[in-house]
């Protein structure tokens, strides 16, 4: 549409020069902050996006899934909006996320061909002339330019056609050449004979975090986060991050990091080049371990927790919040890091397992406010014995509006076994504002 | 007669605890700091360097709520960070911050699968440190509690597998030999009556079950208190003026 139409379509429109330099300036400024967080491998994708080879980075950010809402939520807090698709080649991300209308997609493997098939061809990075063209020929998704015969397609629009077709499927590759930092802190090594058993990948990759713990201690710096990458003679490149707890330079720690992982490289034909690079560092003192003579020092378990992180597993520590609701009460922070100051406060006795959501139960009791007599929960009837409680616990107005009113009341129940339960009405019992009188089971004592 | 048989058997001891290896020995061992359950156990106390299992009672074999805390209360009781590995987190933190482990100082570790807990823990005990390895598992098959307890003596850190399963039924697996050095179930009992309505400290059945070198025994305990310590109660057979009592104590 011309400025001029949509000057008279909508008054006091605001004009801005398009600016092509500057909107790449900005992706690349957004590929390398993205470099730091999520994968080794990113580049500036078209004008209007960025590509990252994800694969043996999104452990770090607890799977695919949560990876994507995280990129999602990170560009939303900027008040940007953004698509983010993943899929098995660059060719069907770029598709995808392109033509989603929900925020996140993750095309799954095997089902390339079904999610791009209906897509339009202008999706295929073709050049705008062979768009049209191909439009006027008729081809409007891409599933029916790759049913149709090659070799009239590539007689008259050259082989674009086919590779584009070809890379998007995956039946050729294409390797993305990553963006790169200028004061970034890399060692690598060029193999004139390709290698490809793991004892020889393992040997150089020691050598490798040498040659970089060397340089790390020459600046003064310890690294956050490592990207091995492999480079293999069929042009494809592998990437394996690995993150630390607090900043690193300890050769031991390093290589524990990289040998657990050196098995998941696959060499192929052979590997050319491997390269280790610290994408994020932070300052590190030389520092003295002990000063006493008796006092032992605690040992430090950051190496413990990067070794257990990197293997998938989720590590953290449950912190206290300020808050009476039960499960608003405790938090998932780092594992390492700041200490925990505060506790819980211990007045009342708390169950050492809470369920995650309350069960509803039967319970037999008096109005408003005595224990019950007899609970049932999950086909069992427990008669209570003894009980405590109430333990009147309020909404929190200030997290959600609705619990303006809401209350629930805690009893501790225990049956003629023993066995400890805690369990809570929702309401106080005479109001039916606070509440629907409803019983749930939501602890078991020890 | 008896002294010089005395005589004969602590020097055996001896000699059998110098080959069984040195860490695990020099580790020590730690004391529950009470008499009767200390002077059951070989060595005065809980082995450091060693496996130790724990398993609930009746409902607790699934929910393993009395199992845990126990543990939690040993872990207490040690010194140095606790890397407790787990695949079902419902654990909840301010209660083991009542049996007196500060949450600044454990460390969860949540895995997908069973083996996921096994190979973690294998790691924190092979990486030594750290006050206490906690482990809350379904399946302890023989190989892999031998891994565990070896892992143990190297470093000298104290292992605790917390034994809870899917259905009561499964429990019976309980039953099969592991390599852990004591084994110990515990059920949940009627609290202690107080003088008023309201529920008392909670008391455990405590059953050692197995312990190498030494003899089973059972024992009526009082649960961990805020430092993880516990203490015998006397039993509820022997309470037979405890309804007297209570009304003047009250």
């Amino acid at each position: 549409m011309p400025a001029a139409k949509a000057q008279a379509i909508f008054r006091d429109l605001k004009l801005v020069d398009a600016d092509p330099v500057g909107d790449q300036l900005a992706l690349k400024r957004i590929a390398l902050w993205a470099l730091a967080i999520y994968s080794p491998v990113v580049a500036v994708d078209g004008n209007d996006g960025i590509v990252m080879n994800t694969e043996g980075a999104d452990h770090l950010q607890g799977g695919e899934q949560k990876m994507l809402s995280r990129v999602a939520s990170q560009f939303k807090a900027k008040g940007l909006n953004a698509r983010v698709a993943i899929a098995d080649t660059w060719g069907a991300a770029h598709a995808c996320a392109r033509s989603i209308r929900r925020e996140t997609v993750i095309v799954g493997r095997g089902e390339l061909f079904h999610a791009v098939a209906r897509l339009p061809v202008a999706l295929l990075r073709l050049a705008p002339k062979i768009v049209a063209d191909l439009g006027t020929l008729g081809f409007r998704t891409i599933g029916e330019l790759s049913a149709t015969a090659r070799a009239p397609l590539a007689l008259r629009f050259g082989p674009q056609v086919g590779r584009r077709l070809d890379q998007m499927f995956g039946r050729i590759s294409e390797p993305i050449e990553p963006i790169r930092e200028a004061d970034r802190i890399d060692v690598s090594r060029a193999f004139a004979e390709p290698i490809a058993a793991a004892e020889t990948i393992n040997k150089y990759v020691g050598r490798l975090i040498q040659q970089l713990i060397g340089e790390l201690q020459r600046r003064g710096l310890g690294a956050r986060k490592i990207d091995l990458i492999v480079e293999k003679t069929d042009g494809t490149l592998q990437a394996i991050r690995a993150a630390t707890a607090k900043p690193a330079r300890d050769e031991a720690w390093l290589t524990k990091l990289f040998k657990d992982r050196t098995e998941k490289i696959e060499p192929g034909f052979g590997i050319e080049k491997l390269t280790l690079i610290a994408v994020v560092t932070e300052p590190l003192q030389e520092q003295q371990k002990t000063s006493s003579l008796v006092e032992e020092a605690a040992a430090d378990i950051a190496p413990l927790i990067d070794i257990l992180g990197n293997r998938g597993q989720r590590v953290y520590r449950i912190a206290p919040v300020a808050s009476d609701v039960p499960e608003r009460s405790v938090r998932r922070i780092a594992p390492a890091g700041d200490d925990i100051r505060g506790t819980w406060d211990g007045h009342w006795r708390r169950p050492i397992r809470l369920l995650r959501q309350p069960d509803e139960i039967k319970a037999l009791s008096l109005m408003p406010d005595y224990p019950p007599r007899s609970i049932t929960w999950r086909g069992r009837q427990h008669n209570v014995r003894k009980a405590d409680g109430p333990e009147r616990v309020f909404g929190e107005w200030w997290t959600c509006e609705s619990e303006l009113e809401a209350v629930r009341d805690y009893y501790v129940v225990e049956n003629e076994m023993g066995e400890r339960y805690w369990i809570f009405r929702s309401g106080d019992g005479v109001d039916p504002e606070t509440g629907d009188r409803k019983w749930f089971m939501h602890g078991i004592f020890g | 007669m008896t002294v010089a048989r005395e005589h004969v058997l602590a020097d055996l001891r001896e000699r059998i605890s110098a080959l069984e290896g040195g860490i695990a020995r020099r580790a020590g061992s730690l004391p529950f700091g009470v008499a009767e359950i200390d002077a059951t156990l070989p060595g005065g106390g809980l082995a450091r360097g060693a496996l130790h299992e724990f398993a609930g009672g009746g409902a607790g074999t699934v929910d393993g709520a009395a199992a845990a805390l126990f543990a939690a209360g040993i872990a207490a009781r040690t010194t140095g960070q606790v890397v407790w590995c787990l695949t079902r987190p419902d654990l909840f933190m301010p209660a083991l911050a009542q049996s007196g482990l500060h949450p600044g100082r454990v460390v969860f570790v949540e895995g997908d699968k069973e083996e996921d807990v096994l190979a973690s823990m294998e790691e924190c005990l092979a990486y030594g440190g750290l006050g206490a390895v906690v482990g809350e598992l379904v399946r302890l098959p023989m190989t892999a509690s031998r891994r565990l307890q070896l892992a143990a003596e190297r470093k000298g850190t104290i292992a605790l597998a917390v034994r809870r399963w899917r259905r009561q039924i499964e429990a019976n697996d309980f039953g099969q030999p592991t390599a852990a050095t004591t084994r110990w179930r515990i059920s949940v009992l009627p609290s202690v009556d107080l003088p008023v309505q309201g529920v008392g400290r909670p008391r455990w059945l405590l059953e050692l079950m197995r312990s190498r070198a030494g003899e089973c025994a059972e024992f009526e305990i009082g649960a961990c208190d805020d430092k993880g310590r516990i203490d015998i109660l006397p039993r509820s057979g022997d309470r037979s003026d405890s309804e007297s009592r209570c009304l003047y104590s009250a």
